[in-house]
């Protein structure tokens, strides 16, 4: 049998990276991790393995994402943690910057109104009694948050909500809700507020503690960088 | 080319009825052609406000109707001539009007008059709907109770997405001594709230009342504290600038001296 190195296995600190070089063909990758992976001996009380997968510059569709996951169920002490590509769809690139771009408005929020946004919101004005305002990612109001405000509100428990003048009827941030206590009549100046690190609570901060709590808070380079 | 102004506010019972006419008698006092349409249909008040109950022959149903024109149904006023009523229906439901309709009754009534006020309903729907559709410009009234100012909120936003100028406010049923206690919200407060323009501030008095039991507005009488506000509202609705009254400065002032004092 020739010798083929379109797939490469090398030893990390933290499992397996196996490579698979983005000038081989598909095909010829697949078959080729067959006999990688049947080559390997391993033990029946070897601990699971840890595998990220390395596509390099080759984009593979999720159905053959799925395909490569099935060839590694088969040599059950393999797990895959991560199928890492430097290429992304176009579609999803689009969906991403929706999803985090900053939009901005320049309106009060009256009550009874909901402004509900796909990625950040920068709202200059006023949130009032009984107004709503959602965004999937953080929410800035630069003015007084007065109604019910809902950062990463499908689901991203690191969004955060900050405002100049803080005396909101209800926070929520992901699916956690906070409402402040029933004495507490008056607001705070230059307030934020995020999930404390059991992502079961909203703590309230000064908005300068965001630089700690969240150091990066712009959501387009978090995704291209996790994923 | 008159212009047509409703007055609205989102709750009810908060003095649309009494501003509408009030400022109906002190536009027509300062010599304007003043028509008043009634679109509470089903619970007209404005004819009793106005002491005209007795003399309504038709109504805004049997113009939409087709029964008689808009002129016909027409109610004048017992003391100025250039002030009319057209007066809601007492039986009909609201589904009887719509906004097309009201378009149409207020484009016709126009060129008569300089001033047409609608007196629209409580709430934010139909009935909403029908007394804001013909309307150039809009007044919002609001008392300083919190549910008040809430719909009040409410109601600009509706209003906001008319094509219509921006709405502006008058605060009725200010108390001196509840202000003074921070028993109701300060007006500061409300126009911070609700940010549109001020054009007056009506105190809570009971002439008014009076006044309306007996079918004449109290912006008719010469000199109590809420016909005088009502007649100011009246005169900034023309265009005079007119600083708000003294009685409203010295709430904030003696508020603020208060506070200052840490005084409750
Ligand atoms: N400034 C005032 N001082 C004292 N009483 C007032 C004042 N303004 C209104 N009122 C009283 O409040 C009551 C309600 O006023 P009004 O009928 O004008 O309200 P409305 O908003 O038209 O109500 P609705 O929503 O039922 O149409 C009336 O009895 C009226 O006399
Ligand atoms: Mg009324």
């Amino acid at each position: 049998m020739a010798v083929k190195r379109g797939v490469t296995i090398k030893g990390t600190r933290d499992g397996l990276s196996l490579y698979m070089d983005d000038t081989y063909s598909y095909k010829e990758l697949l078959s080729e991790l067959e006999e990688v992976l049947s080559a390997q001996h391993i033990l029946e009380e070897d601990p699971l393995i840890r595998v990220t997968i390395e596509l390099g510059n080759r984009y593979l569709t999720s159905k053959q994402q799925d395909e490569i996951r099935q060839i590694f169920e088969k040599h059950n002490k393999l797990v895959i943690d991560k199928i890492q590509s430097n290429l992304i769809e176009k579609k999803t690139a689009l969906e991403w910057k929706e999803q985090t771009d900053i939009k901005m408005y320049h309106r009060m929020v009256r009550s009874g109104q909901v402004l509900h946004v796909e990625g950040d919101l920068f709202l200059i004005g006023d949130v009032n009694p009984g107004g709503k305002v959602m965004a999937s990612g953080n929410v800035f109001v630069l003015g007084s948050l007065k109604g019910i405000a809902h950062a990463g509100c499908s689901g991203n428990k690191q969004a955060v909500i900050a405002a100049s003048y803080m005396a909101p009827s209800q926070l929520r941030i992901a699916d956690i809700i906070s409402r402040p206590p029933d004495s507490d009549e008056e607001g705070m100046y230059m307030e934020c507020g995020f999930l404390d690190e059991s992502y079961e609570k909203i703590r309230m901060e000064r908005v300068t503690a965001l630089s700690k709590v969240r150091p990066e808070l712009n959501g387009f380079e978090r995704r291209v960088m996790n994923g | 080319m008159g212009e047509a102004i409703v007055i609205t506010s989102g709750k009810g019972g908060v003095g649309k009825t009494t501003t509408t006419a009030n400022l109906g008698t002190a536009l027509a006092l300062l010599g304007n052609n003043v028509c008043l349409i009634d679109t509470d249909i089903g619970l007209r008040n404005l004819d009793v406000v106005m002491g005209l109950e007795n003399r309504i022959i038709y109504d805004i149903i049997d113009v939409t109707q087709n029964r008689c024109n808009a002129r016909q149904a027409l109610v004048r006023d017992k003391r100025f001539d250039c002030l009319h009523l057209l007066p809601a229906a007492q039986t009909s439901d609201k589904t009887a009007l719509t906004p097309e309709a009201m378009i149409e009754i207020i484009q016709d009534l126009k060129p008569d008059y300089d001033y047409i006020l609608i007196d629209c309903p409580a709430g934010i729907e139909q009935g909403y709907k029908n007394a804001v559709a013909g309307a150039d410009k809009a007044i919002v009234v609001t008392t300083p109770e919190k549910s008040s100012v809430r719909d009040a909120d409410r109601i600009i936003g509706l209003l906001e997405q008319e094509d219509i100028d921006p709405p502006t406010l008058v605060i009725n049923r200010i108390r001196n001594h509840m202000v003074n206690n921070g028993d109701m919200l300060e007006i500061d407060e409300i126009i911070q709230i609700l940010s549109i323009d001020l054009i007056g501030i009506v105190a809570d008095d009971d002439e008014v009342i009076k006044a309306s039991n007996h079918g004449e507005p109290v912006a008719f009488q010469p000199k109590t504290k809420a016909s005088i506000a009502y007649r100011n509202i009246a005169r900034r609705i023309l265009g005079e600038s007119i600083p708000l009254q003294t009685l409203d400065e010295k709430i904030t002032f003696l508020g603020k001296m208060k506070k200052m004092l840490g005084m409750k």
